[in-house]
């Protein structure tokens, strides 16, 4: 065999074992970053009329979302966003689409708060006609505080205040 | 899979989970297969100019068990792990290829040494494969394990204490002999059996251990009650120590009981009394006992003569080391017959694979250990049961500590000890034991990762209806 073709064997059989190590390595890595976001509403929008309440079922996972534009329907200044800045699930946003979001600890909730302070069905989020964004306290043990005040009625949120259920802030944002 | 449901106008986020991957794993597999053949052409060619006869022969049968290993996975563990059969089978091949490559040295293929082993060790392949596909079979969930907690410990036991009465062979005494079968290493099945019971072990007792504990210098120490287990588990693995003269099984299992300990009950005292107390066991050893202190003596001055008056095996691998440098010199052109004996085919089988693929070719080999290892560990993450949790880490710990154990030795970073390389050494216990090993991961991985079963659709889900007084 000649000097060249065993040195050309030699380096492919290196680069072939380091080949077989990257694709594992691959496969490990979509196995680590795999979350799914499904946008029901972006893709069969234009034809689905009824009202915008489905309810989402679970799963913030650990945060990785892309947020989703609202298409046309935002005004101008409307919060697209809603992002939990304390507590346990810290990070994780949810794009805000007009469906109404629910929170508790219930495992079909929008947002599953894992919190001691939590009601299973604790308080839900809902934009009303005008599109404006409503959060309302659904009978919470604990209740549900938007600024420092214990909500009694369905409130108004403005932008960027914090949405407190037990340890868990919730804020709106653009 | 995903555990949302989509019930209109929204978006949800969900872990994509595991689709089963199979597919993944059955093109993994194939490229597992044409590696180990690649070699075998290269060996064939550097040797004999020719590409080597059973070539076809030898495809269709590391293809043929592979692909049956793959179809019953796809069947009995269907949401199990891609990565774990296509690296093993890797390992495996590579491992047959180094062995027939080293058959093809003449003067390490003597009839006295046992002749050629690759057919040999292609019949223990096989009969590991079997094993595998057995233990898929037959073992549909991995908490029936935890029945046999205690039988298992007899078992392990008598296992560990049997090779005692058999003759030692190669200086240890870890073999126990079948006349008319042959020899086989109880340690190597060992190891599954006493992982299995330290995990229904401590899964029992770990709030005991973990919680019953006084702080002092910022560690918790455990109840002098407590420490009971850990110290029968030090004397035993000390009496393995000096009356098997087998330092690695012995550094296998305390290190295997101080792992899973650490893992119960997240107390870091734990890994320093192991530490301490394995310390102070191979140090009070090595003053009386010759072999161990033939071994350290190897190990601290490597470059002094032998008792033969030649050079040491720690030298020899050193210098093979040497040789290979960062490309190697190609398979089938290293000269790590000069070790001599069947050394280079089971204990030293690293020392050929850094020669003849160099530091490049010996690092991937290393990181597909790895990366088996990494499988193990994230699917005692994924495990939802706290046993299955346990015996993954204990099952991935064991074969992490035999890889440190062997490439350590060889590497001249700790004294050499008489372990094999997981799949790449010669030895039919080792196979055997292995596969099975890679069967209960990834029956656990299996039962881990397959999808929660999706929630009955109620009406409450469609709309929140609030009935409030």
């Amino acid at each position: 065999m000649s000097e060249l073709t065993l040195t050309v064997m030699r380096l492919g059989f290196l680069a072939v074992l380091w080949l077989f190590v990257i694709v594992a390595v691959q496969v490990i890595r979509s196995d680590l970053f795999g979350t799914r976001v499904t946008q029901r509403a972006a893709r069969r929008g234009a034809d689905q009329n009824r009202p915008p309440a489905g309810a989402g079922r679970p799963a913030p996972d650990r945060g990785r979302q892309s947020g989703g534009r609202g298409g046309g329907r935002q005004r101008r200044g409307a919060p697209t966003k809603l992002v939990v800045s304390e507590g346990t699930l810290t990070g994780t946003t949810v794009a805000l689409q007009g469906q109404t979001i629910s929170l508790g600890r219930a495992h079909d909730s929008t947002i599953v708060l894992d919190d001691d302070y939590a009601s299973s069905r604790h308080a839900r989020i809902y934009p009303d006609r005008d599109g404006q964004w409503i959060v309302e306290d659904l009978g919470s043990t604990n209740g549900t505080y938007l600024d420092r005040t214990r909500l009694t009625t369905p409130t108004p949120i403005p932008l960027g205040a914090p949405i407190r259920i037990g340890k868990t802030v919730i804020e709106l944002r653009k | 899979m995903s555990s949302t449901v989509n019930t209109g106008n929204t978006t949800t986020i969900g872990p994509m989970g595991a689709p089963s991957r199979r597919n993944t794993e059955l093109a993994l597999l194939v490229f597992a297969v044409l590696i180990p053949v690649f070699a075998y052409i290269n060996v064939g060619l550097a040797k004999e100019g020719t590409v080597p006869a059973g070539v076809l022969g030898y495809t269709g049968g590391l293809g043929l068990l592979a692909g049956i290993a793959h179809v019953m996975v796809r069947k009995f563990a269907p949401y199990a792990d891609p990565l774990m059969l296509p690296v093993a089978t890797l390992l495996n091949g590579l491992g047959l290829v180094l062995i027939w490559r080293l058959d093809q040295e003449p003067t390490i293929t003597t009839d006295a040494l046992g002749g050629a082993m690759a057919p040999g060790q292609l019949m223990w392949s096989t009969l590991g494969v079997a094993l595998f596909l057995g233990v898929l079979v037959f073992l549909k969930d991995h908490r029936v394990l935890q029945r046999y907690t205690y039988i298992s410990m007899v078992v392990a036991l008598i296992l560990l204490i049997l090779p005692m009465f058999f003759p030692a062979r190669f200086g240890a005494r870890i073999w126990i002999t079948i006349p008319g079968v042959g020899s086989l290493q109880p340690g190597e099945f060992a190891k599954i059996i006493i992982a299995v019971f330290f995990a229904g072990y401590l899964m029992v007792k770990r709030d005991a251990l973990a919680l019953a504990s006084r702080r002092f210098m910022g560690l918790y120490l455990p109840r002098g009650r407590d420490l009971g287990p850990i110290l029968v588990i030090w004397a035993l693995s000390l009496m393995i120590l000096i009356f098997e003269t087998d330092l690695g099984t012995s550094l296998l299992f305390f290190g295997l009981f101080v792992i899973m300990l650490y893992v119960a009950t997240e107390r870091t005292s734990w890994v320093v009394f192991g530490l301490t107390l394995s310390a102070a066991g191979a140090v009070t050893v090595a003053t009386f006992a010759s072999h161990v202190q033939s071994r350290v003596d190897n190990w601290l001055n490597p470059l002094s003569l032998a008792e033969n008056g030649g050079v040491t095996e720690t030298a020899q691998a050193m210098y093979t080391f040497g040789a290979g440098g960062i490309l190697g010199s190609g398979l089938g052109q290293g000269y790590s017959r000069l070790i001599g004996g069947i050394a280079p085919k089971s204990d030293y089988i690293l020392a050929t694979v850094g020669e003849e693929l160099g530091l490049t070719g010996l690092m991937a080999i290393l990181v597909l250990y790895g990366l088996l290892i990494e499988r193990g560990l994230r699917t005692a993450l994924a495990a939802r049961d706290p046993f299955g949790k346990l015996l993954a880490v204990g099952l991935a710990g064991a074969f992490a500590l035999q890889v440190f154990v062997v490439a350590g030795g060889v590497t001249g970073l700790i004294p050499l000890t008489g372990m094999t390389m997981p799949f790449l050494a010669q030895g039919g216990s080792s196979v055997i034991a292995n596969w099975a090993l890679i069967a209960i991961l990834l029956r656990i991985s299996d039962t881990a990762r397959r999808p929660a079963p999706a929630p009955a659709p109620s009406t409450d889900a469609e709309m929140t209806q609030v009935v409030r007084p």
